[in-house]
């Protein structure tokens, strides 16, 4: 019975990943992103 | 792999020394983990991905601006700011989790709050309140009738008796009292629906 209770219905979502796309824009983002600093002040810049 | 063998704390510390495989190693060890969480609350792949990249997009910006302190743990901190997101996400739509007819059961095909809510009950009562006001309005010996069969819940065999008049002519009054109803309504443009 517990068998019958505990088991996970979905069992392909067990190991759900984000799209490889998704990763390589983020790490295109990180290498984009530049953070400048001028007088105390920071200035966010995306490098293409 | 060499970087595998590193900390949380020591790649969040080289990346923001400017050392950028720091982020692939950090993401590729917690994306399942933070993929999964955001999917089990909004149930959906695509807005999970958004979600995911945000998240990740929100990370970034706050290494790279120097705004992060290693108070607590970097998964964590991550996973506090995706939730932030998944509630962004309800919020804006006032979406609630979809839960989809995938042939499994679902518990609330079973369980539903019945009870009508403030709106919904105050025009119920007007609906009501306006049909009893156009009974008011039929001939005495339909809406005799009718009130006897709706709202007493008389049989036409016992409005018969009470009434002293056949079945067939309590049947009759009935039915005219419904197409009365129907013209006045529908001449009044009245609209009876909740």
């Amino acid at each position: 019975m517990a068998k019958f209770y505990f088991k996970s219905s979905k069992k392909e979502e067990n190991h759900l990943v984000p799209n490889r796309r998704t990763i390589d824009f983020l790490l295109s983002y990180s290498k984009s992103l530049k953070v400048v600093e001028y007088n105390n002040l920071k200035f966010e810049t995306i490098l293409n | 792999m060499k970087n595998y063998t590193l900390t949380d704390a020591v790649l969040v510390n080289n990346y923001i020394k400017g050392e950028e495989s720091a982020l692939s190693v950090l993401i590729e060890r917690h994306k399942q983990r933070i993929y999964s969480f955001i999917y089990s609350k909004v149930f959906d792949r695509d807005v999970s991905e958004d979600i995911f990249q945000d998240t990740f997009i929100k990370v970034i910006r706050t290494l790279k601006n120097g705004k992060y302190n290693e108070e607590g743990k970097f998964l964590p901190w991550v996973m506090r700011i995706a939730h932030n997101l998944v509630i962004d996400h309800f919020r804006k739509g006032n979406r609630m989790p979809k839960f989809e007819d995938n042939g499994e059961f679902s518990i609330f095909s079973v369980i539903s709050d019945g009870n009508l809510n403030a709106e919904r009950r105050i025009i119920k009562d007007q609906v009501e309140e306006d049909l009893r006001n156009l009974i008011q309005e039929l001939p005495e010996d339909q809406k005799e009738v009718l009130v006897m069969r709706m709202y007493k819940d008389m049989s036409f065999k016992e409005i018969s008796d009470k009434t002293g008049v056949s079945i067939n002519t309590a049947l009759g009054r009935m039915r005219y009292a419904l197409i009365n109803l129907r013209k006045v309504i529908e001449k009044n443009n009245i609209v009876l629906t909740n």
